[in-house]
């Protein structure tokens, strides 16, 4: 008997028997559509994640004045001495590997191209900012050092804004007002996405730091050498663990904070505060992995069960099967494939059920459904797999019979 | 099967290698801590083309005789050849290849396989087979034409007659060409008539060449054969020759079987 009769005969039997063949495959289904949905969901969410912190730039720490403790503080990060020019100067002229460096002041304001105007974040950066964040200016150019020295009147702009301003324009060399002060747009830049926090990135438009400070900030809210934050990137070969106890150093002297006192400031490392957010994922990860190793074997548990009954019922005609010839092997092999064609029936629901549902969680989460063939490849092995290990003790005791008392059974 | 004939008359004499020969031989099975002897040195001949019937009361040992003679179980002792293999020196799977290509069973309650139609169960044995015919179906459908139920390939046993369904098991049990039919009770399931019929498909068959062995407690049917073996606690008590009773052959398609066969 080869596999194709094999699998008609066990076709034949699970027909026989409907309801309970697609109730026995409840546990597989389970367990193969939490294996799609975890893999889905999981690799999805990652990837989010990844994108997350390749859009904060890469090997970059940030320093911001405050202390890093959360609570007991009034007014929080940025509200204390704030950091000046001269701390980036220090920092890049005292900490190895950095390459390049950049402030970032930050404000809102209202912006205005003719007819159109729109509220939008305002900040002021330093020439090195795109390179530091890994954020291009795609269109017209960049700043310039000369820009940031001279204070000049022009402007980088994101793609949020340039939609609510220009529409399908090009905005570059075009004139805006920008808090009754009148400025050229020389360069647009990359769209760079919602943040991990789900703010509009490219809803921002970029002055120097100087003009920022001096005529868009408000005079008297900003002293005169204030940065906002200041992001530092390093080289790829950098250890940034290192470079954050070098920047901490730097910062402690250049502002007399005696041994044994806290820090008024703070150096992050974005990404491995992202990476943090991961690990909840990873804990969800392997609650649902569990869930589906439980429910393959409670699944298989079934299958095996419900085999034996199977064979029970069907002693006579392993009999007869048996008295025209049948040789062990080929009985063994006639359960053996009902139970692996039952699972992969199983599988089979399982995969549709585990695709929509996590194209559902990943429509309601927001991230993307990452469903490659290998995975369900392999739930397809997984749930075969089960019906071999599972289907093989009532396949051995079918085999097992002896022909004689099985043709005699009722 | 005049040859055959002369050959049973000379007895001894001229030899011809028997088709199955048990020599002493015993079938013990252990019942709790009781050891009972099924078969109780038993010898026997049956010779190619003989039409036997083996009679006796239950527990007489016969249907240990006729699982020995199936290939289904081996003696405990003694030598128990079938088509000149000594089956106590036989593996599973040899047995198993035995009772695919020699030999052809029917029972008492038919054996079919539910929700199958009648040409998928002829070919049952045919799919056990190595090698396996390229042509099963239509050795299959020969042989459902053989016993009359050419118009019924397609038919579940739920939509045929119990006569109807022994002739299927009867028509598997022939499809691979075997030199015995072993029949176990044949029509102990069917009324008088049916029963009539397939004594008359058996005696036909018997005719063409086949070696007929059947079980059965009923003289009347046991009347058919040529020959009669009777068992009683383990033993033969009687085995003699008999002269078939005719019987009537009521049906048009059996005719028809000695031109298919």
């Amino acid at each position: 008997m080869n596999l194709i009769d094999s699998f008609s005969v066990a076709w034949t039997a699970l027909r026989s028997n409907l309801l309970r063949s697609i109730l026995t495959t409840l546990g597989i289904v389970i367990g193969v559509a939490s294996v799609i949905i975890l893999v889905a969901v999981g690799s999805g969410a990652r990837s989010e994640v990844d994108k997350q912190i390749a859009s904060l730039g890469s090997n970059m720490l940030v320093l911001y004045s405050g202390s890093s403790r959360v609570g007991g503080r009034s007014g929080g990060a940025g509200t204390d001495r704030p950091l000046a020019e001269g701390d980036i100067t220090a920092i890049h002229d005292k900490v190895p590997g950095v390459t390049a460096i950049s402030g970032q002041l930050s404000g809102s304001g209202s912006v205005i191209n003719g007819t159109n105007n729109w509220t939008t974040s305002l900040n002021g950066i330093h020439a090195d900012f795109a390179n530091v964040r890994d954020w291009p200016v795609i269109a017209g150019r960049d700043f310039t050092i000369q820009d940031i020295r001279s204070s000049a009147k022009v402007a980088l702009i994101g793609q949020t804004v340039i939609k609510q301003l220009f529409g399908s324009d090009d905005p570059v060399g075009a004139s805006i007002r920008v808090k009754n002060a009148q400025f050229q747009i020389v360069g647009v830049m990359a769209l760079k996405g919602p943040s991990a926090m789900g703010r509009d990135q490219d809803d921002v438009v970029m002055l120097p730091m100087t003009t920022a400070r001096n005529y868009i900030l408000g005079k008297g809210q900003v002293t005169v050498d204030q940065v906002g934050q200041i992001y530092i990137k390093f080289d790829g070969g950098a250890d940034l663990k290192e470079a954050q106890d070098e920047i901490e150093s730097v910062m402690r002297a250049r502002r007399h904070i005696q041994p044994g006192a806290e820090d008024d400031f703070s150096v992050r490392n974005l990404a491995e505060f992202m990476k943090a957010r991961t690990e909840v994922l990873s804990t969800m990860t392997y609650l649902l992995a569990a869930t589906s190793i439980i429910s393959l074997i409670v699944g298989g548990i079934g299958i095996m069960n419900i085999m034996l009954v199977s064979v029970t019922e069907r002693t006579r005609e392993i009999g007869l099967r048996m008295a025209v010839g049948g040789r062990r092997r080929d009985i063994m092999r006639q359960f053996l494939v009902e139970a692996v064609t039952l699972c992969l029936i199983g599988g089979i629901i399982g995969t549709a059920l585990g695709v929509i549902s996590a194209a559902i969680i990943a429509n309601a989460a927001q991230w993307p459904v990452l469903i490659s063939p290998i995975v369900i490849l392999a739930a397809m092995a997984a749930a075969a797999a089960t019906g071999i290990f599972f289907g093989y003790f009532p396949a051995r005791r079918a085999a097992g019979l002896n022909p004689i008392d099985a043709l005699r059974s009722e | 099967m005049t040859a055959q004939e002369s050959n049973y008359k000379n007895g001894e004499a001229l030899q011809p290698a028997a088709l199955i020969r048990a020599e002493h031989i015993t079938k013990t099975y252990q019942m709790g801590d009781q050891a009972v002897r099924a078969l109780d040195d038993v010898s026997l001949e049956i010779k190619s083309g003989d039409f036997v019937a083996i009679m006796g009361p239950s527990g007489s040992g016969k249907s240990t005789m006729m699982n020995l003679i199936g290939a289904l179980d081996k003696p405990s002792t003694g030598v128990m050849s079938i088509d000149g293999r000594n089956i106590a020196e036989m593996s599973s799977d040899d047995l198993a290849d035995m009772r695919n290509h020699t030999i052809g069973f029917v029972f008492q309650q038919f054996n079919l396989l539910a929700r199958t139609p009648a040409l998928r169960q002829v070919m049952l044995p045919l799919l056990y087979s190595h090698p396996r015919p390229a042509d099963a179906e239509d050795m299959a459908r020969q042989r459902l034409i053989q016993v009359g139920l050419g118009d019924r390939l397609d038919h579940h046993p739920r939509q045929l007659s119990g006569g109807q369904q022994q002739r299927v098991a009867i028509a598997r049990a022939l499809v691979n060409n075997p030199k015995i039919l072993l029949a176990d009770e044949p029509t102990g399931a069917l009324d008088t008539k049916t029963s009539q019929e397939i004594m008359a498909l058996f005696a036909k068959l018997n005719d063409d060449g086949i070696t007929v062995i059947l079980v059965t407690h009923e003289p009347d049917i046991a009347a058919c054969a040529r020959r009669k073996i009777v068992f009683r606690d383990g033993k033969i008590v009687d085995d003699a020759k008999n002269t078939p009773r005719k019987v009537i052959a009521s049906e048009p398609a059996l005719d028809r079987v000695g031109e298919l066969a």
